[in-house]
């Protein structure tokens, strides 16, 4: 390992903060993949490699990814919800592969709605 | 680093390994391969996250989830509901005393919610065996920033106008033990961390050596960098496996990196750190015996003046700071003076960790600001008293410190405040007791320890107190004296006067702030020959309750003696001539029926 230099404790920060971020649970976008029976049946696991992938490819350090159980919409899974600081959620159905780079590269790195494969704007309301 | 999705933070300190977190780890990796989530899902071990009392523990991050009292059996259902389908398994949450919904978050939970972490800052955010998770928290840049862009003088500035004060237990100005030092001329001068730890019941050092060992190091090259010292020692206890273990690699890591050894960072500032082992005598926290023992001689203090930062290890100026003192520090560089001196009370700025034991339900670590109630400790932080008794007192400081009596529970902490109360703030060791507490018991407890630990070379300390220990076992015994109380005082405070060190000094604490808060407990053990609390075995007997037992036989088969009696379906009775007083009897009862006079 070669001698450290100031600047180089910043090159490392920063190569970690994406670690961190999660680990602080700090982020400016989070997704939740859906991750049910039915969504895992329809799919679900690729989405989830594939947005790792997608991260791992970018320069953007904020993003996180969780899982949770059913959307309760079990005919367009796999479904994922996308929600900027700030924004309300957006709920993305009947995903590939191919439809997560899309939203991945126009919604999370761009901040712009990818209208074609978006169910619905917003959460359900509890009562 | 690689991309995960989510990172199970799970606690590797003493006591969680202890409870089995190692065995932990394993079954979580066995689960995440069969299910293929090596891949999305990182478990990462940390150092203490202080909750010790619910250990194992591990918090999933991001979402904050916290789980306790793991077992292997829990971890294939976890990790298929949680980590596969994203569903926080409730049965594995931690629920409050006297609440009936677990508490999924973390920050939710009373035990944490009023802690602040400054010396802990990384606790459960870093595996503490790798340097780029301390870098990647902003680790090492107060360093870098101490060597390029402030001078020595700044740097002791910026720690005096912190307020900082020794977190080893007297509490002198850190800044001003700098200065003192960096005045002294010539070179070869040394940095120490003292990381014995010797009173029973704290861990604080060990747990910050053991969850953030760069923060200890980072602390003492800003020490090193401010007074111009190229070695320093960490002291630290054999009996410290792990956190011997975790230090010994982050020296390594840093040398690795440049952060130890010569022109560190390339600015030209040499510095490197050797390892010291105690063998564990509790009168090695005292500096200048420890000293000794690192110099190969026998840990007895030395009359000061000189003082260490004018002759201290080889004679040379020797700066001599706390593990916790030495963690701080970094932090107080990055944020500034200011930010630190913000916090805590007029006199003590900033937070202090606090190892909290004893009857109370949420035993662990914390960091808390300075000024935070006795009250807020015990029972927002502690969760209140183990089987809803009743709080009697609050032992701080260790067997140099004091007894806290029920009715100055609303005591801010800081130094001066529990000096006036009778007690020292120590190290940072909290005991809390309950009403089942003999308090004449407690102080014969510290005085047996004290005459264990005493170095003997001075005769006050050394035949003193173990005079007061025979005086208080008497008490205990049922053989008290009128007069042993007047004379336990007297002796006391001649131990304090005819005594070199801060162990002498201070071993009468336990007793003279027992009697001053509990000596109606003293009275009563001499002229009723009675132990309130019901602890001293010569002054109790246990009884059966006729009107309360059920004759379940409990007892019975619990008593060891076979001094339980009685005939079918009666209430039983116990022998006294045979009864030990182990108490076993009381124990087992579901009905309250076995009392203790």
């Amino acid at each position: 390992m070669a001698k450290l230099r100031p600047e180089d404790l910043d090159r490392i920060a920063e190569r970690m903060k994406r670690v961190m971020a999660l680990r602080e649970g700090t982020g400016r976008v989070r997704i939740t993949v859906h991750m049910g029976t039915c969504g895992i049946a329809a799919g679900a696991r690729t989405i989830v490699t594939t947005l790792l992938h997608c991260l791992d490819e970018s320069t953007v350090q904020d993003v996180i990814i969780s899982t949770s159980g059913c959307g309760g919409l079990c005919s367009r899974e796999p479904m994922m919800t996308v929600e900027l600081a700030g924004e309300a959620p957006v709920q993305y159905v009947d995903l590939t592969a191919d439809k997560v780079k899309r939203i991945f590269a126009e919604h999370v790195v761009g901040g712009k709605v990818v209208r074609d494969y978006a169910l619905a704007v917003g959460s359900e309301q509890t009562v | 680093m690689k991309t995960y999705r989510m990172h199970l933070m799970l606690c590797a300190g003493t006591g969680c390994v202890s409870n089995g977190s190692f065995r932990i780890k394993a079954a979580l990796e066995r689960e995440l391969a069969r299910r293929n989530l090596e891949e999305e899902v990182a478990v990462v071990t940390t150092g203490c996250n202080g909750f010790c009392a619910q250990g194992p523990v591990m918090t999933v991050q991001p979402e904050g989830i916290f789980y306790q009292l793991l077992t292997e059996e829990d971890i294939p259902g976890l990790v298929e509901e949680h980590f596969l389908k994203g569903r926080p398994v409730t049965r594995l949450m931690f629920t409050p005393p006297k609440e009936q919904a677990p508490v999924p978050k973390m920050s939710d939970i009373g035990f944490f919610r009023k802690q602040r972490l400054v010396s802990l800052r990384n606790r459960g955010l870093i595996d503490p065996e790798k340097i780029e998770d301390y870098i990647g928290r902003g680790g090492y840049r107060a360093l870098a920033k101490a060597l390029t862009v402030m001078t020595s003088e700044d740097i002791i500035e910026e720690i005096k106008k912190s307020g900082l004060r020794g977190r080893g237990g007297a509490g002198f100005p850190t800044g001003l033990k700098w200065e003192l030092t960096a005045r002294q001329s010539g070179d070869g001068k040394f940095i120490v961390c003292n990381g014995d730890e010797g009173d029973p019941g704290a861990f604080m050092d060990r747990s910050i050596v053991e969850s953030d060992p760069h923060a200890v190091l980072e602390g003492m090259l800003i020490g090193a960098r401010a007074i111009g010292a190229s070695h320093g020692f960490v002291y630290i206890r054999q009996e410290y496996p792990l956190a011997l273990e975790r230090l010994n690699l982050a020296l390594s890591q840093a040398r690795d990196y440049g952060l130890l050894g010569t022109d560190i960072l390339g600015t030209g500032f040499h510095f490197d750190v050797s390892v010291h082992r105690g063998a564990g005598a509790f009168v090695c926290g005292e500096e200048t015996s420890l000293i000794g023992s690192l110099e190969g001689r026998p840990p007895e203090p030395r009359i000061r003046p000189p003082f260490p930062a004018e002759s201290g290890v080889w004679g040379k100026p020797t700066c001599i700071n706390n593990v916790e003192t030495w963690a701080t520090v970094p932090e107080i560089i990055n944020r500034g003076a200011e930010w630190f001196s913000q916090i805590g009370t007029e006199t003590s700025k900033g937070t202090k960790v606090f190892s909290l034991v004893g009857k109370v339900k949420n035993t662990g670590l914390v960091e808390v600001p300075m000024g935070i109630t006795l009250r807020e400790m015990v029972y927002d932080i502690g969760g209140g008293i183990q089987g809803d008794k009743a709080f009697k007192a609050v032992q701080t400081g260790g067997p140099s410190g004091g007894c806290i009596p029920a009715p100055l529970l609303d005591l801010p902490i800081d130094y001066e405040r529990l000096t006036e109360a009778g007690s020292i703030m120590g190290s940072g060791g909290m005991i809390v007791m309950d009403e089942e507490t003999c308090m004449v018991d407690v102080a014969r407890y510290f005085l047996e320890f004290l005459r264990d630990e005493s170095c003997g070379k001075c005769t006050a300390c050394r035949e003193g107190v173990d005079v007061m220990y025979q005086l208080v076992s008497d008490i205990c015994a049922g053989k008290g004296e009128e007069g042993h109380i007047p004379l336990l005082e007297e002796l006391g405070q001649a131990v304090k006067d005819g005594s070199m060190c801060a162990l002498g000094g201070t071993a009468p604490n336990p007793v003279l702030s027992t009697l001053r808060y509990f000596r109606d407990e003293y009275e009563a053990h001499i002229k009723d020959r009675r132990c309130p609390a019901g602890v001293c075995k010569a002054l109790i007997t246990y009884r059966i309750d006729p009107e309360k037992c059920k004759a379940c036989l409990l007892c019975v088969k619990s008593c060891p003696q076979e001094a339980i009696t009685g005939e079918r379906r009666k209430p039983q009775t116990i022998e006294q001539e045979k009864c030990i007083k182990c108490g076993a009897c009381r124990d087992v009862c579901k009905f309250e029926a076995v009392t203790v006079q």
